[in-house]
């Protein structure tokens, strides 16, 4: 049975308007010009590849089921209470089994020493061999040669697949049309390349991790790649529902006050002056309190822990949308004021165009430049809030897998003696890879739709 | 000018009024005082006596906007709108929630937090205006590209990676300065030292980057052309023309965050255990203290509002052109 979490119907809002806005674009022959040319940019490439690969799994992360299971005493179906995605379900052979603590990557065996009686009553301090994965090798039993084994099977593996899609390439052309066979080599180097490199490395992660923990296991021995791969759906929602949450606000309130002006325009420069004026961290910070003082003595009925932390979620980004719309609404309101008073908007007013009709057909398409560049470029800045609003305890809710909590953490493991260093590590990496092809993506779109720019220099 | 500061002195009334009621919306209209109590409690087995009480020591046990028990004036005086919020207006903060006088603790926390903030942003400005310039001479060039590149790849990485790999590698790897802690007066540099480091290397990719773009935008302009077909060398182009206007948005940029600096940086100083304001706002957040949350969004929104002033003012210093009415 499917289950739809309440983030989880607002990201398929959000990938729904993404598709729209394309359609949009194809049809708009001067938009489509300027996303030709963050398609022509070797970064802008590389980074749209790596970016709905991370898109991708958000994705099948949000997609949640509850699995049916036979009762055999009442003899009657009924649900799990534990609500999965698909991902789980694809990642499951992975991740199933927990260990008992702390095992550092490709290692054998456990972190720290236990205590163990022997069989003939002698107690001796070793480490524990970890019992699911790291002692199973598949090709070899030399760890070396069996990873590199290990890489050259998912090489294989992915040289299969490849082949497969292009054989359906090469004959949908010659079928279709009399084309050169060999267009689909000619399609983009650097995308077929960024995209193989992609499917290798998660193939061959996927296999590694059948037989490791290629990231090591944390306090509870849960796999750690697993959880920053699950991290990412976080991570991704909270920089892309923000801005819907936020849109709206900027959007509306920006035109309303700069192209009718006068007391609408007072007001709504009075409201954003006012949420401006407060330090962002602090306006965040107490409203999020309230929530939490609210979500304390309201218990809501929740169905179970998901959904509360779901609305955790879900509240963090109206928060989050809600006290960052001020910026955007700013330069929508300068923008529209400017368009008021251009020649092709002062015509159609005397041809009697009502105002409504004026915002959507002139103003709107006018300033969608804007609106995109702030979207792409608040992306990563709200992905790295996210890690620094859950070191304060005003982020995610702690059950909740995301690489702030994680780094949370990782605080007191970095303390340990000998460290625990991968939890840390993973979380970085993760984050790293995701913010700085969002910050390349920004810069490549910004270049392309800023009119002002310095192409010249880029 | 002096009626110009007088006029945005004035302007800046309602926008205070209007966080005050913000905050107070937040604090005590959408939980009430009895919840905030019960929270800090335990949720469970509180009796109605143990909220009063609690309550009274703190000085929340007033209706909202109008006590109808009290006489004339004291309707309006005696209730927790006055009480909490009013006085902000005459920077009486009140106390804390456990007990500590909020003003004494300011006027105490403010001089580590700006020990601090004050040498990030010079050393810096400074660090990132060299970095920019030499970006600029060697602009459309490799030198130019993959220093762009390396600027958004430390853009990329999590403040807080800055900090614990700070700590990790310089304090507890090399041992050079203490991990935490701070002293008075001149034992403080010790401490100093690694949190102004790791503050100036975390300023450097977005830092840059905009400095870089500020002196590009100065250098498509004419008078740069001209100065250039009068056979002057790039050098001398770049620091007596394009430096010195490209100053003018640095400066006012650099300006307007001169009085927040007192608020300090949260991240840092309590990773750093600095007892500054930063925090002190992250200890309260963190044991929901709300009167020093509600102390610290006024006191930084006014803050905030004489930075713009400055700001203002600023402009008529360094640009001539700029008249203020």
């Amino acid at each position: 049975m499917f289950v739809f979490l309440l983030t989880d119907i607002f990201f398929y809002i959000i990938i729904f308007s993404i598709g729209l806005y394309i359609f949009y674009v194809r049809k708009t022959k001067d938009i489509l010009e300027t996303w030709k040319h963050v398609f022509r940019s070797r970064t802008g490439i590389i980074s749209i590849v790596v970016l709905s690969f991370f898109l991708l799994i958000a994705i099948l992360d949000s997609i949640h089921i509850k699995e049916k299971i036979y009762n055999e005493q009442t003899e009657s179906f009924s649900y799990e209470s534990e609500i999965k995605s698909v991902l789980d379900i694809i990642l499951l052979p992975t991740y199933k089994n927990y260990e008992k603590s702390y095992s550092s990557p490709f290692s054998s065996n456990l972190y720290s020493k236990e205590t163990i009686i022997l069989e003939n009553n002698i107690e001796r301090r070793v480490y524990p061999k970890l019992l699911y994965k790291g002692n199973h090798n598949k090709y070899a039993s030399d760890n070396t040669a069996n990873i590199l084994l290990t890489f050259i099977i998912s090489l294989l593996k992915y040289f299969f697949v490849f082949s497969i899609f292009y054989l359906f390439f090469y004959f949908r052309i010659i079928f279709k049309s009399k084309n050169n066979i060999f267009i689909p080599f000619k399609l983009n180097k650097v995308f077929l390349m960024t995209l193989s490199i992609i499917v290798i490395l998660s193939i061959f992660l996927y296999e590694l991790s059948l037989q490791y923990y290629v990231l090591g296991t944390d306090k509870v021995g849960v796999d750690v790649l697993y959880k920053s791969i699950k991290s990412i759906r976080t991570g991704i929602l909270i920089g892309t529902l923000t801005t819907i949450v936020m849109l709206p606000f900027a959007i509306f309130l920006g035109i309303f006050a700069g192209y009718i002006g006068g007391f609408v325009d007072d007001v709504i420069q009075y409201i954003y002056t006012t949420l401006n004026s407060i330090p962002s961290v602090l306006l965040i910070a107490s409203a999020i309190l309230m929530l939490q003082v609210y979500m304390a003595n309201n218990p809501l009925n929740f169905e179970n822990i998901y959904e509360r932390a779901d609305l955790r979620l879900f509240f963090l980004c109206m928060i989050l949308g809600l006290t960052s719309w001020t910026g955007l609404c700013r330069l929508l309101r300068g923008e529209s004021m400017k368009l008021r008073e251009v020649e092709y908007v002062q015509a159609s007013k005397t041809f009697g165009l009502n105002r409504f009709s004026i915002i959507v057909r002139h103003i709107m398409p006018n300033i969608m430049h804007i609106v995109i560049i702030t979207i792409v470029l608040d992306f990563s800045a709200l992905v790295l809030a996210e890690a620094v609003l859950s070191y304060v305890n005003i982020g995610v809710d702690p059950t909740t897998y995301s690489w702030g909590n994680m780094i949370n953490a990782a605080r007191l493991e970095m303390s340990k003696e000998p460290i625990v260093w991968w939890s840390l590590f993973s979380a970085f990496t993760f984050m790293f890879i995701l913010v700085l092809f969002a910050n390349l993506f920004s810069d490549v779109v910004r270049d392309a739709f800023d009119p002002r720019s310095n192409k010249n220099y880029e | 000018m002096i009626n110009y500061i007088f006029k945005r002195i004035l302007y800046a009334i309602p926008i205070l009024i209007g966080v005050n009621l913000l905050t107070f919306t937040l604090f005590f209209v959408v939980n009430s005082p009895d919840e905030v109590a019960r929270l800090h409690l335990g949720n469970k087995r509180v009796t109605q006596e143990q909220i009063q009480s609690w309550n009274e020591q703190r000085g929340y046990n007033f209706p909202l906007f109008f006590n109808q028990s009290e006489t004339g004036l004291n309707v309006i005086k005696k209730t927790i709108f006055y009480e909490k919020s009013v006085k902000l207006f005459y920077f009486d903060f009140g106390i804390s929630d456990s007990g500590r006088d909020i003003k004494y603790d300011i006027k105490q926390r403010m001089w580590p937090s700006l020990a601090i903030a004050l040498p990030s942003l010079l050393v810096g400005l400074m660090i990132n205006i060299t970095f920019a310039l030499f970006f600029v001479f060697f602009r459309a060039t490799k030198v130019d590209y993959i220093g762009v590149i390396f600027c958004v790849a430390l853009m990329s990485i999590s403040s807080l990676f800055y900090i614990i790999g700070g700590q990790y590698l310089i304090s507890k790897l090399l041992q050079l300065v203490p991990i935490s802690g701070y002293a008075q007066g001149v034992d403080a540099i010790k401490f100093l030292i690694l949190p102004v480091f790791i503050s100036v290397i975390y300023g450097i990719g977005s830092g840059t980057r905009w400095y870089r773009s500020l002196f590009l935008e100065e250098i498509e302009k004419d008078y740069v052309k001209t100065a250039k077909s009068k056979g002057l060398s790039e050098v001398s182009v770049l620091f007596n023309h394009v430096f010195k206007n490209a100053l003018i948005p640095i400066l006012t940029g650099v300006v307007v965050i001169l009085p927040l600096l007192f608020l300090g940086s949260l991240i840092v100083e309590s990773f750093f255990g600095i007892p500054g304001l930063g925090s002190y706002t992250i200890d309260a957040i963190q044991s929901q203290d709300f009167a020093i949350v509600r102390a610290m969004v006024f006191l930084g929104t006014i803050l905030y509002i004489f930075g713009l002033i400055l700001t203002d003012i600023s402009y008529t210093l360094v640009d001539p052109r700029v008249r203020l009415k």
